[in-house]
């Protein structure tokens, strides 16, 4: 009996701790600097860390671990200037070695495959799951090693794993009742509310830190916000400073029941799996919505998959063909602190979850000057010069590669392009001698 | 991860391996990831000659490959300079053979090399052309065939360290 006394009042006062530090805040949008403390603890931890482990290290290996420098140095330049000579010269036994080689480094090193794991640190943070080159170096930061691990799985995974609770759950039930008011301005506020304060605790469920930058150019009504895409997390961290009309598939399960109540409260684009196919239905539906200026902004990925945040892969046009004026937005995570990318071809979304006992999310969000398309632009160029633009603003590289290669094969037809541009080279002239 | 390598060959087969090659530890880790699916890299799938270098790497009549057979026939293809550091390996040499012996490219060769490269958008009898062309030119023994070409410059791959 005394025992479960105990449990008892240990559980309400943690709830009331978390009540009062947490969740009242959230609901008002203030901080009351608890994160910014740990996240200075965790930022000279390490620091310390990253010493130890340099003065632990010989030289040399260093160097052999530096995981930003290339294992070769490639040849990058184009077909033209590869094969040495003027254009429209004779094919020379030396073309083939061209080929060749770009095949071979492709071999060793390539441009798309690195962006579908994670990104490699250059120093390693004290968790596990990134120790991929780094041995054991001294008994203190072992012991420090340990320390982390009761600390993030002992006190802060129970944490989080209530408030992601608290939060999901009066996502729910709020946007349920909220639905129930007639449309009114009223409804509006209520709705934003709710959203924003459940946002939030999710965010704090994860430890998230966001740092959003330009905030005058925060996304208006009647328009869509693009942004390139890492992880479901994508989501939260941009709904947690403004409001947006989701576009996505029904799905099943705790996502649909959460889909089906935010729909209540405030106006979402879901679509059932039949409808995404139907490329006209879509750009219907969404050009619907932005037409209405009332209705919030539309938010949409245009790379269609999640990619490790290194770099921004292929816009699909779809969106760009809608109209209105996009506003882009630049996310990018510092991955020292916790990584927060999802292969969802290779992890399954339980061992997604295992994100939640990484020492924290840090990541920077820019709002960009909105866009629209110009005079005799395509849907294609404008989605490169918007992808172009949120590249450079978030500091990543920028492929032409499509995403979807996470999963399927490249198509033929991109070969089918290297051999008539081959072939115009060494026939272009029109003769050959 | 970097330790799977590590357990999947033994620590002397790794020495052998370093020595063999002269590819590092920490190279050796990564090219592991890398050859797990080399098949499936897009840069790779649509260069012409793609499929051709893959065959490569498998033995002649196998259809498979092991890891240390891998790094063999990428170490051939280091520079001039590293393989002299490492003093086993014959210097690099054309793709066109796979030995370190004297290799010939026949007629044959050239012309199923360059359909590779540009598949249907040149016609065959221009296609026969130039590739008795590029033999004539190239050709000093005037028996109609090539021999070892020197080509450490377009041909190598560099390592860095």
């Amino acid at each position: 009996m005394e025992g479960a006394e105990l449990a008892g009042k240990i559980l309400s006062t943690w709830l009331t701790l978390v009540l009062g530090f947490i969740l009242l805040p959230s609901v008002f949008g203030v901080s009351l600097g608890i994160s910014e403390i740990y996240m200075k603890i965790l930022v000279k931890t390490l620091e310390w860390a990253t010493i130890r482990i340099e003065k632990g290290t010989p030289k040399e290996s260093i160097l052999k671990n530096s995981a930003s420098v290339g294992i070769i140095q490639r040849d990058e330049s184009p077909m033209e200037k590869g094969l040495s000579g003027l254009r429209g010269r004779d094919f020379e036994l030396s073309d083939v070695f061209y080929f060749s080689k770009k095949g071979l480094e492709a071999i060793v090193e390539d441009e798309v495959t690195q962006r579908f794991s994670s990104e490699e640190l250059v120093s390693w943070n004290l968790l596990t799951r990134t120790n991929v080159n780094f041995q054991y170096i001294s008994l203190r930061l072992t012991m420090v090693w340990v320390l982390g691990v009761i600390v993030r799985y002992c006190v802060l995974l129970p944490l989080r794993v209530t408030l992601a609770f608290i939060g999901i759950s009066l996502l729910v039930i709020g946007t349920t009742l909220v639905g129930q008011l007639p449309d009114s301005s009223l409804k509006n506020w209520l709705s934003e509310l709710v959203h924003l304060t459940c946002c939030r605790i999710c965010v704090r469920s994860l430890s998230g830190t966001i740092h959003y930058h330009n905030k005058q150019y925060r996304p208006q009504k009647g328009g869509i916000c693009v942004a390139n895409h890492t992880s479901p997390i994508d989501v939260l961290i941009l709904t947690t400073d403004g409001c947006y009309a989701m576009v996505g598939q029904v799905h099943g399960g705790l996502m649909g029941i959460i889909q089906r109540a935010m729909v209540k409260a405030c106006p979402h684009v879901w679509f059932e799996r039949s409808e995404m196919k139907d490329r006209h239905l879509v750009t219907k539906r969404l050009k619907e919505h932005i037409a209405d200026k009332k209705k919030l902004p539309i938010l949409i990925f245009p790379e269609g998959t999640c990619i490790n945040n290194t770099s921004v892969m292929m816009f699909k046009k779809g969106s760009f063909e809608i109209g209105g004026t996009i506003h882009p937005v630049a996310i990018k995570y510092n991955p020292q602190f916790g990584d927060a990318f999802w292969n969802s071809s290779k992890y399954n979304m339980v061992s997604y979850l295992l994100m939640m006992t990484s020492w924290a999310i840090v990541c920077d969000v820019w709002y960009m000057p909105p866009m629209t398309r110009e005079e005799g632009e395509d849907a294609v160029q404008f989605a490169n010069r918007v992808k172009s633009a949120i590249a450079i603003q978030g500091g990543l590289t920028e492929l032409p590669w499509d995403g979807g290669l996470k999963r399927a094969k490249v198509k033929d037809t991109l070969k089918e392009e290297q051999q008539k541009n081959y072939s115009k080279m060494i026939v272009g002239n029109g003769s050959v001698s | 991860m970097g330790s799977q390598a590590s357990t999947l060959l033994r620590n002397e087969e790794l020495e052998e391996i370093e020595k063999e090659t002269g590819l590092s530890h920490c190279q050796i880790t990564r090219l592991y990831r890398r050859f797990n699916d080399f098949q499936g890299i897009p840069e790779l799938a649509i260069n012409p000659v793609g499929n051709w270098i893959i065959n490569a790497f498998f033995p002649e009549g196998e259809d498979q490959v092991n890891f240390r057979g891998f790094l063999q026939t990428l170490a051939h293809f280091r520079t001039i300079k590293d393989n002299e550091k490492s003093k086993d390996v014959n210097g690099p040499e054309p793709l066109n053979s796979r030995s370190n012996e004297l290799h010939f490219i026949s007629h044959d060769e050239l012309l199923k090399v360059l359909c590779m490269m540009v598949r249907v958008h040149i016609s065959d009898e221009q296609l026969g052309s130039i590739a008795d062309r590029t033999i004539q030119e190239a050709d000093q023994r005037g028996d109609s065939v090539l021999d070892k070409v020197d080509v450490e410059q377009k041909m190598s791959i560099r390592f860095l360290h």
